[in-house]
């Protein structure tokens, strides 16, 4: 392989997108109004081609002949490096938009720091992928003011819902040094976009306390193997199929 | 033979039909060996899950053969990343004529945000509300004119 670390980090962050991805999806025909059917399974687009991009990149360091459907569709859950948020069940709406602001509050700082890091591919595709994730964080920040700053049980659940994935939010955060991107120098910014945001909405942010971990070693909830049974079934059942 | 970048300037938006891929900046560049007669074209996705872009590949390659070039690469580049404003003045014109309100310039870092009115494609109104932030294509918005009371798409500024 040729650079290892290059390859770990562009996996990470291609699994962290497509577990969003297929998260979202689930909201097909289920969202509480059509224009928000529409919205989040255009976001779950949007982190489908990010992850396309990064898992292509990420089979080419590897340089063992995997492709992006290979590294998707072929794995089992301890070969995955996402972090634990994207995998959360999704809960109730409000829950859904905590784990969307908490998920996009990270991505934009990150995929902009990767537009300028020295490696050419995810710097292209960090420039590209930006762009995507800010009007994500405008569309997640949108509905946690709006629920926050709504009705009482609107507050309720909304509060709720950030109380239950904030733990989840340390893991982004643990220190990469050698990373192309260290991901502990992006967690002021997050805090800041994430505080203003919570304050508008009129709602607490959590004590830091709970801080569960390992999605990057490989170690998930079981609700990974659930999410995968159904992503990879297909692939499985019919490898090499096209249509 | 016509030239490989007239063929490929026509291609069509499988998605928004009444554009090509010039007008839009997805095409970037054309480039024909003179001693060889092979084509590389060059393209951009608008957006990166944009799920035309295969579509927009094949027809290049078909657009390309029965211009005579057979021997052709279309390679897809990622950066510099699309934005809206490569979107080209005739293609502001087609996409408005076509009832798709044109996108603003984009908002830069440092440069105080001005919002302005997006304009009716219909009856030109600048009384127009946005009615979902998400729309038909990766591209777009659905937004609605207040005076005339027609919805309309708009692409939303990248």
């Amino acid at each position: 392989m040729n650079n290892p670390l290059t390859f770990t980090f562009a996996l990470a962050l291609g699994d962290d997108a497509l577990i969003a991805a297929q998260r979202l999806a689930e909201w097909a025909t289920r969202a509480p109004e059509m224009e928000e059917d529409i919205a989040l399974a255009n976001i779950a687009l949007d982190q489908l081609g990010a992850a396309r991009l990064l898992l292509s990149y990420a089979g080419e360091l590897e340089g063992a002949g995997r492709d992006e459907d290979a590294l998707a569709f072929l794995r089992d859950d301890r070969e995955f490096r996402n972090c634990l948020l994207v995998e959360l069940p999704n809960g109730d709406f409000a829950m859904t938009m905590a784990k969307l602001l908490v998920l996009s509050a990270y991505q934009l700082p990150l995929y902009t720091a990767l537009a300028g890091c020295a490696d050419e591919r995810l710097a292209a595709i960090g420039g590209k992928a930006r762009k995507e994730s800010a009007y994500h964080l405008d569309h997640a920040a949108l509905w946690v003011k709006r629920l926050g700053d709504g009705t009482e049980e609107s507050h309720r659940r909304m509060q709720a819902g950030i109380d239950q994935v904030w733990p989840y939010a340390h893991e982004l955060f643990v220190a990469q040094p050698q990373a192309p991107v260290d991901p502990a120098t992006l967690r002021g910014e997050f805090d800041d976009t994430v505080s203003a945001v919570l304050a508008e909405a009129t709602l607490t942010v959590p004590e830091s306390g709970w801080a569960p971990g390992g999605g990057r070693d490989g170690v998930h909830t079981e609700d990974l193997s659930y999410l995968l049974a159904e992503m990879q079934v297909l692939h499985r059942a019919h490898p090499g199929a096209r249509w | 033979m016509s030239s490989a970048r007239e063929a490929a300037a026509a291609v069509v938006d499988p998605e928004i039909r009444v554009v090509t891929i010039a007008d839009l900046g997805i095409l970037r560049d054309v480039e024909e060996d003179p001693a060889t007669g092979r084509v590389v074209v060059t393209i951009t996705p608008t957006y990166t899950g944009c799920p035309a872009m295969d579509v927009i590949r094949a027809d290049i390659r078909h657009r390309l053969a029965a211009a005579g070039h057979r021997d052709v690469e279309v390679r897809t580049v990622h950066s510099p990343a699309w934005s809206t404003d490569w979107i080209s003045d005739a293609g502001r014109a087609k996409l408005a004529a076509a009832g798709i309100a044109p996108p603003a310039p984009v908002r830069r870092d440092g440069v105080v945000p001005l919002t302005l009115a997006v304009r009716c494609p219909r009856c030109g109104s600048p009384e127009t509300a946005q009615l979902s932030r998400f729309g038909s294509t990766a591209c777009k918005a659905l937004w609605r004119c207040r005076a005339c009371s027609e919805p309309f798409d708009h692409l939303k500024a990248l």
